[in-house]
């Protein structure tokens, strides 16, 4: 009754960090609600992934072997039974592209509140959860006025779960319904490389939504040459066709890790900052003093993009264009 | 072939708010087209362009003041709206994914279409959630974060790319009727030209209440409850250079030097 089932994700062969950080999500909450933590694994190698995933504070392991990737209409139908059999009060799943992919609808199927992208967990009586809107701008805290609930977490908010754990672990036999299963995954693309590797820079100048119109790129590039640095940039740009797919720093891009990275109009979404928080410096060129982006950087100038990067270029010698 | 495209209106908030009455005060709020939904708006009316006898319907929740929003949609290619609202879901206040779904579903049931775009979130709640609630009270198949489409609409199959984390796609055979929650970056949306700007004030926008879409006062009851809403505090510590651009872009300078990253 007061138990908490966390839903694991892998992908391609790997285990994902989300999965351990929700154990750490999960034993809090579980400690909170005084009950154990219970661990779905489905698809792929089970085992693999049961061991990987037995740390400490994990109570029960339950494996469903199934298919090798993910794949929603399985993965529903083995939650929603498997949520059946162990009668946990709370279902985790990660805030992923996976989880956004299987959570409604498992909520949607057990009558269960959904709660997407949760910051911070509170078992206190009822559950409150605290949420982000408006693009990170406020946060919220939302009461659970049911006994129970499906929550998924936002990747990269809590700790990965450490210490070897003793988990029960025992295969759940789902029963499933191939006549359900309407999607099926055929393959994996990575998106086109190019020729720059991101990943590989030591000095990033970095671009978002900042810089207006693609007749600004012009500007960035003149500080791109004068301090012979490697661009990339935040989602919009890519989405607008101003850069290449291979230049999108991002949870859906490539994740950076440069001795610089130079943000300029860049708010600091958090699907960005899943790309480039392990940067070594971070410096934010940037006009609005509330944006997200501020909270990581190690250093800033809170100005006018236009007027800051001329006279950046003029410092190494460049000539800023006319735009 | 039928296409139906969930437009909402966001509410974008100013660089500067205040908070009042558990919500961001209307004066630094302005409304928009929500951006995911604008690329749902433009695949479906590109749809509509390759494939003969496509009709396009967006439908929305939303008070009066969506309208416009709505008519943007509409310039942009869509052939009819529908606006869901009545004073009981004025006065129900913020709707969770569940209720959302559940007046959307009775759109679906009422306009049976072949398949449902929605954008993967919306700009000001960020749920993610609506679609595939959906999709799964309406009994369609699904896709979560499409970022390409390509519909077999003979064999009744949407092959789509899913975006997933680290510039990876996974690609998906859905079978339809379904419901695809779009990414941004699938399309560029086009601009409403004057003409369809024109055009669209003449295309119907039919107005419908909680009881036309099926439901009651007490389908608007939620169990979950926004209790508090603030700025969170910064945790940052950045060395903010002050000055003109040029002193501050100065400091900057000698930085990447010391730092040995830029010569010169």
């Amino acid at each position: 009754m007061s138990d908490v089932l966390a839903v694991t994700e892998h992908r391609r062969g790997e285990l994902r960090d989300v999965s351990l950080e929700m154990i750490t999500a999960g034993r809090d909450l579980a400690d909170q609600t005084g009950g154990d933590l219970h661990l779905a694994v489905i698809s792929g190698d089970v085992d693999d992934y049961a061991s990987q995933v037995n740390r400490e504070g994990v109570d029960a392991i339950h494996t469903v072997e199934y298919g090798e990737e993910f794949n929603h209409d399985v993965y529903t139908q083995a939650i929603e039974q498997l949520y059946a059999e162990v009668d946990p009060q709370y279902l985790l799943a990660p805030n992923s592209v996976n989880g956004m992919d299987y959570a409604p609808a498992v909520a949607e199927g057990l009558s269960l509140p959904l709660v997407t992208d949760a910051v911070d967990l509170e078992a206190d009586g009822g559950l409150t959860v605290t949420r982000e809107q408006y693009g990170g701008k406020v946060e919220t805290t939302i009461d659970v006025e049911e006994d129970h609930a499906a929550v998924t977490i936002r990747p990269a908010e809590w700790p990965v779960a450490e210490g070897d754990g003793d988990a029960d672990v025992s295969a759940f036999d789902a029963d499933i319904d191939e006549s359900e299963i309407k999607s099926t995954v055929t393959g994996f693309e990575e998106v086109a490389g190019g020729d720059v590797d991101i990943s590989e820079a030591e000095f990033l100048v970095s671009i978002g939504r900042g810089i207006d119109e693609e007749e600004n790129l012009p500007l960035i590039e003149a500080l791109v040459e004068a301090t012979d640095a490697t661009l990339s940039s935040s989602r919009p740009i890519v989405d607008n066709g101003w850069l290449p797919a291979n230049r999108q720093v991002g949870q859906s891009g490539k994740v950076v890790t440069p001795d610089v990275y130079i943000a300029i109009g860049i708010s600091g979404a958090v699907q960005h900052v899943a790309g480039m928080k392990g940067s070594d410096t971070i410096v934010a060129i940037n006009t609005d003093p509330n944006a997200p982006i501020w909270d990581i950087a190690d250093y800033g100038i809170e100005d006018d993009l236009f007027e800051v990067v001329p006279a950046l270029i003029e410092e190494f010698g460049g000539e800023a264009p006319d735009i | 072939m039928k296409i139906l495209v969930t437009v909402k209106e966001v509410a974008e908030v100013e660089d500067e708010f205040e908070i009042s009455g558990g919500d961001i005060a209307q004066q630094y709020l302005e409304y928009d087209l929500n951006e995911w939904d604008d690329y749902a708006v433009e695949e479906a009316v590109q749809i509509s362009e390759d494939v003969d006898d496509v009709e396009v319907v967006t439908a929305t929740i939303g008070p009066e003041r969506a309208e416009e929003t709505i008519r943007m949609a509409l310039a942009k290619g869509a052939d009819r709206a529908i606006r869901v609202w009545d004073d009981e879901i004025e006065s129900a206040g913020k709707l969770d994914v569940d209720t959302k779904a559940e007046l959307l579903a009775g759109v679906v049931e009422e306009e049976d279409p072949d398949l449902v775009l929605t954008g993967v979130q919306a700009g000001d709640e960020s749920n993610g959630a609506t679609g595939v609630t959906l999709a799964e009270k309406i009994g369609f198949e699904w896709a979560a974060v499409v970022n390409q489409l390509d519909l077999d609409v003979e064999g009744g199959v949407a092959n789509v790319h899913r975006e997933l984390e680290g510039g990876v796609e996974e690609l998906t055979e859905v079978e339809s009727p379904a419901v695809l929650t779009i990414q941004s970056g699938i399309n560029e949306p086009r601009y409403a030209s004057l003409r369809g700007i024109r055009q669209a004030q003449s295309k119907p926008l039919d107005v419908q209440t909680l009881a036309d879409v099926g439901l009651d006062a007490g389908d608007l009851e939620s169990p979950l409850n926004q209790t508090d809403m603030y700025e969170p505090e910064s945790e940052g510590d950045a060395t903010v250079w002050s000055g003109d651009a040029e002193e501050t872009a100065g400091e900057l300078a000698d930085f990447l030097r010391d730092k040995g990253v830029v010569e010169g």
